[in-house]
């Protein structure tokens, strides 16, 4: 019965997309098999062993599966392709390449291959005969879409190795030999520019991780002043539906200062990756002058896709990204939403009938969350250069409540809060990013703050703080107002309330579809932070309290006028000097 | 639908809940069709030997002798030209006295479209309800619900937006539709002569609840052979999906599953994505949007069923009884179409984003205003100003009854604008307010 030393087995029952098989072998836990159904082989996954029977998840559709189906065992766990030419490719969930398949609509059991195996590379070898190497070390380097691709010693490889050979510059397919390594037993290995990795291990291939200190800058006002995330770092993002999670993320995902920006869509909507098709190819990265899709890589695995690969696609994208990290690289990670891939472990955990854990999600959804966050981080490789995973996740938390399992064991995994307000999305205060409840926990790190003191200014921090302060003040003015009246508290709570709204309206409002105003570098952040901190800084003088509010208005009015002009053109600065003059209307003598 | 002749008849079942039933069977298929006495039903899970069916119409009086055959096949749909005009049920049996449709047969619930091989929505929908076209434009091949209460004219607005919509066929679906809700559409459609572009699959109040399952899977199946094999621009209209979320529940809570929120099934988000996704646009001109209801039990958004749908939606349309005015509006703050960026400013006027936005924003001044107000305090001129702004807002532009074009709603707005507020209260970017600012008469 048995070929090739492979377990077989034959399905006993389907419960939706958990089938169970009994099989005539030794099985793992998470190996990959196909259930032959029909001559179309399904991919499927181990989640459960008991006794003679494997329970597996389906990655497709079990429509049409019946009692008796052949079912071969593969022995590997579920692995990515790792090689050059995953840049700008559009992936389902397993790596499969969406654009090679045929048809308008999927049709099961339709693998197609990952990389390009035609394409000829052109290879420049960084590492010469002699040299001892072990996994992660890089051998030479390609160019994919004018980053370096660096080949690497395969990261499965245990132990060191000796150089025997690498080819000479030239050009060269992913599956020609590029070199040929000796182990210490002297066999000859030979290495090509693919090698393949279980996504649920994480590479570790780096020297030390330590703890990130460089601001990763977004353009989004609100996170990189108030809120700030590092290189290395992780953040997450939850807010009820509608809150501005996906468009926050998109903005990102076009801004950010990383090299490589690996998108995971999981169990979201699909147009929403037809905008990222749609767009990224025509927009350009202003720091390279290249489109943007040149950078990206997109693992789609959307809401109506199969659900049980909705978990293995932040896998796949997170072990994309460590790939690249250990070229040396700057890797932005994105997941939207997290809560879906939650929402598939409960799907699963529930028809094996497990005992369920809060609101039915599996018991060990905190670690298996933690342990994911853990994968991201800034990296020293061992040949002194860095790489780093940024990762931001976004949470859908059930009816917008933020005490459900996904939210608080997101909480304890990510040092970047950023928490959606739905009261803000509400009043089309966009990015809806709640000042007061979020956080950024790198922002008490003196690594950074000495970071930002260097590179942004001596009084950045201090200003940050006060920016911080001022906004609190603000809403507690705003609470009094409301209690007592508008004519029932001092002229000064008007004040406050409205310095703040300055703040509100000029920092951390921003609109992510205006041309100029959707991103904002740095210098224009400080310069900004600057002008809002000029309005808090005088004092002015009212008659009564219904001065406070067409006055701040006009302010707010010409500000705003600068966050949508060119940044220092004469429109710019025509706004800029109308704002002084009205600033001296009433400021007290 | 006759079953194949070879076929083997079971007679023994060993088990019977309200909506599901198993007995010992071989060589049956997940999801295939079978008949239970003369009722369908469909394989929800085999264990061994023991298949469990779900019984559309419900177990009522199915003894355990009862007889059990299987198609062979899972519920399909024959399409063809010929559906345009017919009434069918949730099986796809036509309830209008004429023939039954001849024509290619398609599994329902078929596979996804590759998410690559779509085109980003880009055609605007209009309607001429400034509630809809001015603050929440709708574009072919989006998915969005009205949220209502039950007492709300949905199903007349729904309707109103099919006709206005300019679609080449409209589907509708409708589940646990009132008998008296049914003929509406019925009469709607046929008085607007709109019959022949028309396919309906209707389980009204009469019909056992279960069966409701399979009534979306049969709307957006005929849905696909008009967008993909004819390149037709579809509307199918889902009316109300909440009764449909009902009926999984039942189901699954039949299966012993362990429910999640508001005993829903675990499920239930993706059991809801599967029908919304198949809103979608082709490269090749066809499109399919939907349009559905979702009705909420005392406004509550929270609920598992819209909280669900929201998260999947692109966006969602409010309907609310504005007393002041005594009609019906399109909420502008709950409501939220999605898409609307992808054609507000670039197939509408450039003003549209910057009017539409400003508006919102002075009306939730308003509402301010009136919270003010209801606590006691005095207003300040400005807040009487929102106040009066508010209120010719709600009545020019956003009550449903409104019908002009959106040219003619920039205009109301600027014109609203302009004789409430001044230039810098209403903080337009100045090349708008410099173009369309109106001037003093
Ligand atoms: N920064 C912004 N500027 C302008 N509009 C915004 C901004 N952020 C969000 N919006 C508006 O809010 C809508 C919803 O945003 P988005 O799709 O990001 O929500 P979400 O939180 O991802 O919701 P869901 O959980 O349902 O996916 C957008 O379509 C847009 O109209
Ligand atoms: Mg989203």
């Amino acid at each position: 019965m048995k070929e090739n030393n492979l377990t077989r087995g034959k399905v006993t029952g389907v419960i939706a997309n958990l089938v169970m098989v009994d099989v005539d072998g030794p099985v793992s836990q998470n190996e990959i098999c196909y259930i032959n159904l029909e001559g179309v082989k399904l991919m499927a996954e181990v989640i459960k062993v008991f006794e003679k029977r494997a329970y597996i998840q389906v990655f497709e559709s079990t429509r049409g599966l019946k009692v008796g189906t052949e079912v071969e065992f593969t022995k590997g766990m579920l692995e990515v392709t790792l090689g050059p030419g995953i840049l700008s490719r559009n992936y389902d969930g397993l790596q499969h390449d969406l654009n090679k398949m045929d048809g308008v609509f999927l049709k099961r059991g339709d693998y197609t291959s990952a990389l390009d195996d035609k394409k000829k590379w052109s290879f420049k070898p960084l590492a010469k005969k002699g040299d001892t190497v072990a996994a992660g070390d890089w051998l030479g380097e390609v160019n994919e879409n004018e980053q370096p691709h660096k080949i690497m010693v395969p990261f499965k490889f245990e132990g060191r190795y000796k150089i025997k050979s690498v080819v000479s510059e030239g050009e060269y397919t992913v599956n020609d030999t590029i070199a040929v390594l000796t182990d210490q037993k002297d066999n000859e290995v030979p290495v090509t520019m693919v090698q393949k990795w279980p996504v649920k291990v994480p590479i570790k291939t780096y020297k030390n991780k330590p703890r990130p200190f460089k601001l990763l800058e977004t353009g989004v006002r609100t996170m990189d002043t108030l809120n700030p995330i590092v290189e290395g770092g992780t953040g997450f993002i939850p807010g009820p539906f509608g809150s501005g999670k996906t468009v926050l993320q998109h903005a990102i995902s076009k801004q950010a200062e990383a090299d490589i920006v690996v998108v995971a869509a999981c169990g979201e909507r699909a147009n929403e990756v037809v905008e990222i098709f749609a767009e990224f190819p025509e927009i350009e990265d202003p720091r390279t002058g290249r489109k943007l899709m040149e950078r990206t890589t997109i693992i789609a695995n959307t809401s109506n896709m199969p659900v049980a690969a909705r978990e293995a696609s932040v896998y796949t994208a997170m072990t994309i990204a460590e790939y690249y990290r250990a070229m040396g690289l700057k890797i932005l990670l994105l997941a939207d939403s997290t809560s879906r891939w939650a929402q598939a472990l409960r799907e699963m955990s529930n028809r094996m009938e497990e005992l369920p854990g809060p609101d039915a999600f599996p018991m060990d959804l905190p670690a298996i969350i933690s342990n994911f966050y853990s994968r991201a981080g800034f990296v020293y490789l061992n040949n002194g250069e860095t790489g780093s995973i940024t990762f931001i996740g976004t949470v859908s938390p059930a009816g917008g409540n933020l005490k459900e399992p996904v939210t608080e064991s997101t909480k304890k995994a990510a040092r970047c809060f950023y928490a959606l307000s739905q009261q803000r999305a509400d009043s089309k205060r966009y990015p809806a990013i709640d000042p007061i409840d979020s956080y950024s926990k790198y922002i008490e790190y003196p690594e950074l703050q000495d970071y930002m003191k260097e590179n942004i200014s001596d009084t950045w921090v201090d200003n940050v703080m006060l920016v911080k302060n001022i906004l609190i003040r603000g809403k507690e003015a705003s609470e009094q107002i409301n209690i007592l009246g508008d004519d029932g508290v001092p002229i000064s709570y008007h004040v406050d309330f409205w310095k703040s709204e300055v703040i509100d309206f000029i920092i951390l409002q921003q609109d992510a579809f205006d041309p100029i105003d959707r991103s904002c570098p740095i210098p224009r952040q400080k310069y900004m932070l600057e002008k809002v901190l000029d309005v808090y800084d005088t004092s002015f003088e009212f008659e009564s309290f219904e001065e406070v509010n067409p006055y701040f208005k006009r302010i707010i009015n010409e500000l705003k006028q600068m966050n949508y002009s060119e940044y220092e053109s004469e429109q710019f600065k025509r706004h800029e000097k109308e704002l002084y003059y009205i600033i001296d209307e009433k400021k007290s003598a | 639908m006759e079953t194949k002749a070879f076929q083997k008849i079971y007679t023994s079942i060993t088990q019977i809940t309200k909506a599901t039933c198993s007995l010992n069977a071989e060589g049956v298929g997940y999801e295939e069709l079978a008949s239970v006495n003369g009722r369908l039903a469909q394989v929800v899970k085999i264990q061994g030997q023991n298949v469990t069916l779900q019984v559309f119409g419900g177990t009522e009086g199915i003894p355990s002798n009862a007889e059990v055959t299987f198609y062979g096949r899972p519920p399909v749909l024959k399409v063809s030209d010929d559906l345009a005009g017919r009434f069918f049920n949730s099986f796809g049996l036509p309830i209008d006295g004429g023939p039954e449709v001849e024509g290619d047969e398609r599994e329902i619930g078929g596979p996804s479209v590759n998410p690559v091989r779509r085109k980003q929505p880009s055609e605007l929908i209009a309607t001429g309800i400034a509630g809809i076209d001015l603050n929440n434009t709708l574009v072919t091949g989006q998915k969005i619900p009205f949220f209502a209460d039950p007492d709300q004219p949905f199903n007349q607005v729904m309707a109103m937006v099919a006709l206005r919509a300019k679609a080449d066929k409209i589907i509708l679906g409708g589940m646990g539709l009132t008998n008296d809700d049914y003929l509406y559409f019925k009469n709607i459609f046929d008085s607007a002569g709109a019959l022949d572009r028309i396919v309906s699959f209707v389980n009204t109040t009469e019909d056992p609840p279960v069966e409701r399952l399979l009534v979306p899977d049969m709307a957006l199946t005929a849905a696909e052979y008009f967008a993909v094999d004819r390149n037709e621009n579809v509307l199918v209209l889902l009316t109300d999906m909440t009764l449909y979320a009902d009926a999984l529940s039942i189901v699954s809570n039949r299966m012993d599953q362990i429910p999640s929120k508001d005993s829903m099934p675990g499920s239930l988000y993706s059991d809801l994505a599967k029908l919304y996704e198949k809103a979608v646009q082709f490269p090749e001109g066809g499109s399919i949007t939907i349009i559905a209801v979702t009705t909420l039990s005392g406004g509550d958004i929270t609920h598992a069923i819209p909280d669900n749908t929201g998260y999947i939606t692109e966006g969602q349309l409010f309907l609310r009884r504005d007393t002041e005015i005594g009609k019906v509006i399109v909420d502008p703050f709950r409501s939220l179409s999605r898409l609307k960026q992808l054609v507000i400013g670039k197939k509408t006027r450039e003003d549209h984003p910057q009017v539409m936005n400003t508006a919102v924003r002075l009306y939730a001044d308003a509402a301010n205003a009136r919270t003010k107000l209801e606590n006691g305090f005095d207003l300040t001129d400005y807040d009487e100003r929102t106040l009066k702004f508010a209120k010719e807002y709600s009545d020019r532009l956003l009550a449903i009854d409104v019908n002009i074009d959106t040219d003619t709603m920039l205009n109301t707005g600027w014109e609203l604008f302009s004789e409430n507020f001044t230039q810098a209260e209403v903080g337009i970017r100045k090349e708008m307010t410099d173009k369309y600012w109106p001037r003093k008469k």
